[in-house]
């Protein structure tokens, strides 16, 4: 019998992959492959026609100008990718994506980009970066450890919760002590580092809804990456 | 008299900084609080002025070259060449080399400046010539965004007076160009068969762009041919590289490997023979560039019991990938070491931006550095196999040499991992003391 099959969708890899985002995309097919699954990669640019078959959402952070070039097909993306979450699927938005994934980006000169609203979230450009080593305590995942860099401040409404609070770091806003937003199979998050790497629990949450949803069930084998549990310490002890 | 009492309290701060070890851009910092005119008169009254290289990738081996290539036709060149590439680090250079009046005995000054401090650096001095090497994502938490980098050398650009040296094969450099005032623009440039060596920042990690050639625009395809090149590197292999000056094509054999080195080479070139003008001694000029040695710890050849050791810095994923794709794997035993201390840049995303693929066959000897253990894991997720992961640069350092005498080796390192190793290597073999 072939290997079941997992359709990985990369959203805007050639203008929102800054920071290793690429990283989350490898951690993410070596796991499948680990548990038995056969990782179909798509790369979703602006103006590519939207694959039928999609089980993982992963996008990352951007400059400015990436973030204006995916803008538009973002939004016209925008009610389809709000159904596939509300359906359940389960999605990674890292950084620049996480606040289009929101209602609006307001930037510090007053001009506002729209979002697509996946979120209930919205960013106002801050007068400096928060920059630095970030940890997370998160109810669902443990400590989560990653690296933030980011000018946007972002505020949470009622309809998401935070995907972590910050033991270290500044996280969505600096001053709530949140960081990032979790809804229904959605991981929304400032950090990088890569995110997934250091943080395993958040790659089998993505791979289990994943393979759940599309095949009723999950491989779930207990997976020993070497270096894993050392480089979470190591990264976690290191100054901000 | 306020200048002079700057250069002297400068030289005594040098003085004692010495004697303490170390601390290059301290007694800069004195000499610019006391006398804030004193890099515009020093540096601004030089016969042929001054010379600004920025850039991501690049600088030092680049101002390396300029400055040989420049005594080579007998000019009597000033250099900031301990690798300070701020301000202070000039101001220091500059009480090193200038007598009590603050004079420096020198026809022109060629200068390696870091891109933010190169901003406030124009502003004190407006250099008569520019070279601008590339933007890559580096240190972007320090700088935030590549565009901010963009905008510092846009800067660069426009203050320089009489000549602007812009690399065509980079996007946001060659966006460049509409900034400049100088009368004059110069650029070096790729043939087009060598452009895949150099994969621009944007497409950094897209797989379906790599595997398909010409996809990825800015590349092959899809691009016009750009402005005319004053010099173009047309092939290159190993250390043998022919260019295409003035249309002319002129072969040489470098001391310098890496394609990115050598690329450099022809942006310094390009950037000696404006400065030149007619006068240039063409002859002296390749005689020069093939005895240019690289950089300390820039593929820097060291010999370790009898056998070649080199020393790669690493610092960005454009700079990794590319030296990785310079030096086969083959034949060496490999060892990588990464810090994430402040001058190496603290965020390691950068180690999931570059392909380790070409390290797959023979393996990573020994991981080092205190972010080892990120990059043991990092080659897990490529498949590379790894010997020994420890953060103990020095034990790794000894087993990686001890436990297979024999070979060649290659370390590829950060900044500040680079200088623990070479003073570590110092007790090993001869090794360059820069001050």
């Amino acid at each position: 019998m072939d290997a079941p099959v997992i359709d990985l969708l990369q959203l805007y890899p050639r203008d929102m992959n800054i920071y290793g985002d690429w990283g989350n995309v490898l951690v993410l097919r070596k796991r499948l492959a680990l548990r038995g699954y056969d990782v179909r990669l798509h790369e979703y640019n602006p103006g590519d026609t939207f694959p039928e078959q999609v089980d993982l959402v992963v996008g990352g952070g951007g400059q400015d100008s990436g973030q204006n070039k995916i803008q538009a097909d973002l939004l016209a993306q925008g009610g389809r990718l709000r159904e596939l979450a509300d359906d359940g699927l389960p999605m990674l938005a890292v950084c620049g994506l996480y606040q289009l994934f929101g209602h609006r980006f307001t930037t510090h000169t007053g001009e506002v980009i729209t979002g697509i609203g996946l979120l209930d979230a919205e960013t106002v450009g801050g007068p400096t970066r928060l920059i630095g080593n970030t940890v997370l305590d998160s109810d669902e995942f443990g400590t989560v450890i990653g690296y933030e860099n980011h000018s946007g401040l972002t505020t949470l409404g009622v309809e998401v919760q935070p995907f972590g609070r910050v033991t270290k770091g500044d996280g969505n806003n600096g001053t709530d002590g949140t960081e990032g937003a979790r809804y229904r199979n959605v991981i929304a998050t400032y950090l990088h580092g890569s995110l997934l790497p250091k943080n395993p629990a958040v790659a089998d949450y993505l791979i289990r809804h994943a393979a759940e949803r599309r095949y009723g069930s999950f491989n779930d084998v207990a997976l020993d990456i070497p270096h894993e549990a050392e480089a979470r310490t190591d990264a976690a002890a290191r100054p901000r | 008299m306020r200048h002079l009492f700057a250069t002297v309290a400068g030289k005594a701060v040098k003085a004692v900084a010495r004697l303490r070890g170390g601390g290059s851009a301290l007694p800069g910092l004195v000499a610019e609080r006391i006398d804030p005119q004193f890099l515009p008169r020093t540096l601004g009254n030089l016969p042929r002025g001054v010379v600004v290289i920025s850039g991501t990738n690049g600088k030092t081996t680049t101002t390396k070259m300029v400055v040989e290539l420049l005594q080579g036709q007998g000019l009597k060149v000033f250099t900031n060449r301990t690798g300070s590439n701020f301000t202070r680090g000039v101001v220091a250079a500059v009480l090193g080399d200038s007598d009590v009046r603050g004079r420096l005995d020198a026809d022109i000054a060629v200068l390696e400046l870091d891109e933010a401090h190169a901003v406030h650096f124009v502003k004190l001095v407006r250099p008569r010539y520019s070279l601008l090497l590339n933007v890559m994502r580096d240190q972007l938490d320090r700088f935030g965004e590549i565009e901010t980098t963009a905008g510092f050398l846009r800067q660069i650009a426009a203050a320089t007076t009489d000549a602007v040296v812009l690399n065509r094969e980079d996007p946001r450099i060659l966006a460049l160009a509409n900034a400049v005032t100088a009368p004059r623009i110069e650029y070096f440039g790729l043939a087009p068969q060598l452009r895949h060596m150099f994969p621009h920042d944007d497409e950094m990690r897209n797989a379906v762009a790599a595997e398909v050639p010409g996809a990825t625009p800015g590349l092959e395809g899809g691009q016009p041919e750009g402005p005319r090149a004053d010099v173009v590197l047309t092939a290159c292999e190993g250390s043998a590289a022919t260019f295409q000056a003035d249309g002319h094509p002129i072969e040489v054999e470098l001391k310098l490997t890496g394609v990115y080195n050598v690329f450099n080479a022809a942006a310094a070139l390009v950037l000696a023979r404006t400065v030149l003008g007619p006068a240039v001694d063409e002859p002296a000029l390749l005689a020069s560039l093939q005895n240019v040695t690289p950089a300390f710890g820039r593929g820097e050849s060291l010999t370790v019991n009898g056998q070649p050791l080199d020393l790669v810095l690493v610092k960005n994923p454009a700079g990794f990938r590319l030296a990785l794709k310079s030096f086969p794997a083959a034949g060496s035993r490999t060892m990588i070491a990464i810090n994430d201390n402040y001058a190496d840049g603290r965020d390691m995303s950068w180690l999931w931006d570059v392909d380790f693929d070409s390290l797959r066959e023979t393996g990573v000897a020994e991981v080092s550095g205190v972010r080892a253990q990120d990059m043991g894991l990092r080659l897990f997720y490529e498949d590379v196999p790894v010997g020994r992961v420890d953060t103990d640069l020095n034990a790794s350092l000894h087993r990686f040499i001890a436990d297979d005498p024999d070979s060649p080796k290659r370390i590829y390192c950060t900044y500040t991992a680079m200088l623990a190793l070479r003073r570590e290597l110092g007790k090993l073999t001869e090794v360059e003391v820069v001050s």
